[in-house]
């Protein structure tokens, strides 16, 4: 299994970006898909910023591939999908099926994102028809589910899974970040800047539940399948994704790595991630459960490093 | 005839009652569910069977109203069989349109029954036109059903770039996220819409009355607390009170309807198909309250677009009926964003 970091779904400084990748260029992973898939307003770093960190990663020796944005709402989300997929270089993973149109017409093979709705074998082999060389499981999908997806899996397709990170749960045209802070979105002051890990939603209870990001709304809890990298691998997972945050998922791209390689038991590294997840873990969608429940070695919370 | 003079009018239907009212007030269209998860109100005493179905049909069509059927839940591997048979059986009950969102029972629609006209469903998430004009290239789609997160601008931007018809949400209950991307029910409760046809299942709401206030949860989590003074809606996650930075409100979205009776020249001057009405899990006297407005306001707007005004006796009637008793033009109207 190949072990790969996702896009970074917060909107973080510049120069943080930059450290960011000078760090995961020297870790353990195999592919670094890149780009803003949440906000058009985000523009620390432009496409062409995004192809710069792509050549340095690939020359570092990694397989890189473009993200495309998830909710495509206007003409300049458009022209910003155009230039990823005409970017000549990188393969482009398609999060919406306005991306999927542009990449099958120019005949460009491509990653099937985590948002693009694959629910079925007939669905999956008509990604495959399109072009797409790996498909990313939707996160609500079980292992069971997984399964019955894989039994007569079209060839030459890989499977990724969201294995590790605070679970993009929902999508909306309303800045909920912008709301906490009573701004419209048009001048949200980019106030998301603020919270590298998301804005914490708790219930009135004081229960953590959901994470604000902008217009994307996360858990709080943080999704981690470090207990099942064995049951991954016999259901014929190919791609294992860790989703960036702020702090230690080099450390966390570390622990993958050596769980995958058999060079560190999961419980282990499960003990070690307890102090560098900013929430506590949560695995219920993989069991077919609700996805907040938590089963492996119910493991205790960290404080909130935020 | 151009499509400014084609607007029409898409009515919700729960059961046959509703279907009988929809159909009696002036809807064009009534669109329906069958008794499953096939589509996103799999709701217990909702929807129809066999035969309901039949007679909904019979009695649409021998009134001139057109009759189509939501199976727009995402089947899955191992159920696979029940939507295909769901969109065999819309072709036997002799069903104008299927409103459909998963790709792959949209090839086979398209594959098995060429002459069945298909609409994308809300839940099929195209907030674009190229992704609009994908599934028109492939399968032939002939009318897209646009999530509620677009501006109005954006929506003309969209029909001026494709070839299918758009129907856009008029009024009922308001969708924050863009639909076809929340699994925000799932997370809590197992269930979501794209895999089980439900938000926030009626099975999973626990009402308790504490000392503090009449609480609603969800699977367990706390999703309001009500003072005695205040209206307790149906707790849809989405529309509970939250704490994010010790502050307690709807941080998500007030409970609240939405409206956009005053948009409605605009709307027709830019080229929209039609105008769904949301709540086919409403009572029949919603259904027909909400028909009967918005057929005397399209037909005000089209005689008439310039002089058009909302009549308040619109608004009252539909005020009586609306969730949450507020009203939102939503994201057609940028502010709200």
């Amino acid at each position: 299994m190949k072990l790969a970091l996702g896009p970074i779904l917060y909107y973080w400084e510049r120069e943080t970006t930059f450290n960011f990748y000078d760090e995961i260029a020297a870790s353990p992973v195999d592919t670094v898909y890149l780009g803003e898939t949440v906000c058009s307003r985000r523009h620390t770093l432009r496409t062409e910023d995004w192809i710069e960190v792509a050549d340095k990663l690939a020359a570092a020796g990694k397989e890189v591939i473009l993200s495309s944005q998830a909710l495509i709402e206007s003409e300049s989300d458009l022209k910003t999908l155009r230039r990823i997929v005409d970017n000549g270089k990188f393969m482009v993973e398609a999060n919406d099926m306005g991306a999927v149109h542009r990449l099958s017409a120019a005949r460009l093979p491509f990653v099937s994102g985590p948002h693009i709705n694959t629910y079925n074998p007939q669905t999956l082999s008509l990604l495959a028809e399109l072009g797409a060389k790996r498909w990313v499981m939707p996160v609500e999908m079980s292992r069971v589910a997984l399964g019955h997806m894989l039994r007569d899996r079209p060839s030459n397709l890989e499977t990724e899974v969201f294995a590790y990170g605070r679970l993009p749960l929902a999508f909306s045209a309303r800045c909920f970040t912008a709301r906490h802070h009573n701004l419209p979105k048009d001048d949200c002051q980019f106030r998301c800047m603020d919270y590298v890990n998301g804005l914490t939603l708790k219930t009135r209870e004081g229960q953590p539940f959901l994470a604000l990001n902008g217009t994307q709304t996360q858990s709080a809890s943080v999704y981690n399948l470090i207990g099942e990298l064995d049951a991954m691998r016999e259901t014929g997972v190919d791609v294992v994704r860790v989703s960036p945050q702020a702090f230690f998922t080099a450390k966390i791209l570390r622990l993958f790595r050596e769980v995958m390689d058999n060079r560190l038991p999961a419980q282990t590294a499960n003990q070690q991630m307890t102090k560098l997840m900013p929430d506590q873990a949560c695995d219920g969608y993989w069991h077919g459960r609700p996805g907040i429940e938590q089963s492996y070695l119910q493991a205790s919370s960290a404080e909130n490093a935020a | 005839m151009s499509p400014k003079a084609s607007l029409e009018l898409v009515c919700p239907a729960g059961n046959l009652p509703a279907l009988k009212v929809a159909v009696d007030n002036g809807a064009d269209c009534v669109y329906m569910g069958f008794k499953d998860n096939t589509n996103a109100r799999a709701f217990a005493g909702l929807n129809f069977d066999q035969a309901s179905a039949r007679e909904g049909v019979r009695y649409a069509h021998a009134r001139g109203t057109k009759v189509l059927l939501a199976l727009n839940t995402f089947p899955q591997s191992d159920t696979w069989e029940r939507w295909q048979a769901a969109v065999d059986n819309a072709v036997e009950l002799g069903i104008d349109a299927v409103i459909l969102a998963d790709p792959g029972l949209m090839r086979y629609a398209a594959k098995n029954y060429p002459n069945l006209r298909l609409h994308l469903s809300v839940q099929g998430s195209a907030t674009n036109y190229e992704a609009i004009n994908f599934y028109h290239e492939h399968f032939g789609i002939q009318r897209a059903v646009i999530p509620r997160v677009l501006s109005l601008a954006q929506v003309e931007q969209v029909v001026k770039n494709t070839p299918v018809e758009i129907e856009l949400f008029g009024f009922g209950g308001l969708c924050v996220m863009v639909e076809g991307r929340c699994a925000l029910s799932s997370y809590a409760t197992g269930e979501s819409p794209n895999t089980c046809g439900v938000c926030s299942p009626a099975k999973a709401v626990r009402w308790e009355q504490t000392p503090t206030g009449l609480e609603s949860r969800l699977n367990g989590i706390l999703l309001d607390r009500y003072g005695k003074d205040e209206n307790a809606g149906y707790p849809t996650l989405c529309k509970g009170r939250f704490e994010v930075n010790n502050e307690t409100y709807y941080a998500i979205e007030e409970p609240t309807s939405l409206n956009t009776l005053e948009m409605l020249p605009e709307m027709i001057a830019m080229g929209i198909a039609a105008i769904k009405i949301e709540g086919r899990q409403r009572s029949p006297a919603y259904v027909e309250q909400v028909t009967k407005v918005w057929r005397s306001a399209i037909d005000s707007a089209k005689r008439a677009p310039d002089s058009y005004a909302v009549n308040p006796a619109w608004m009252a009637q539909l005020n009586k009926v609306a969730e949450g008793q507020q009203n939102t033009l939503g994201a057609y109207h940028r502010p709200w964003k």
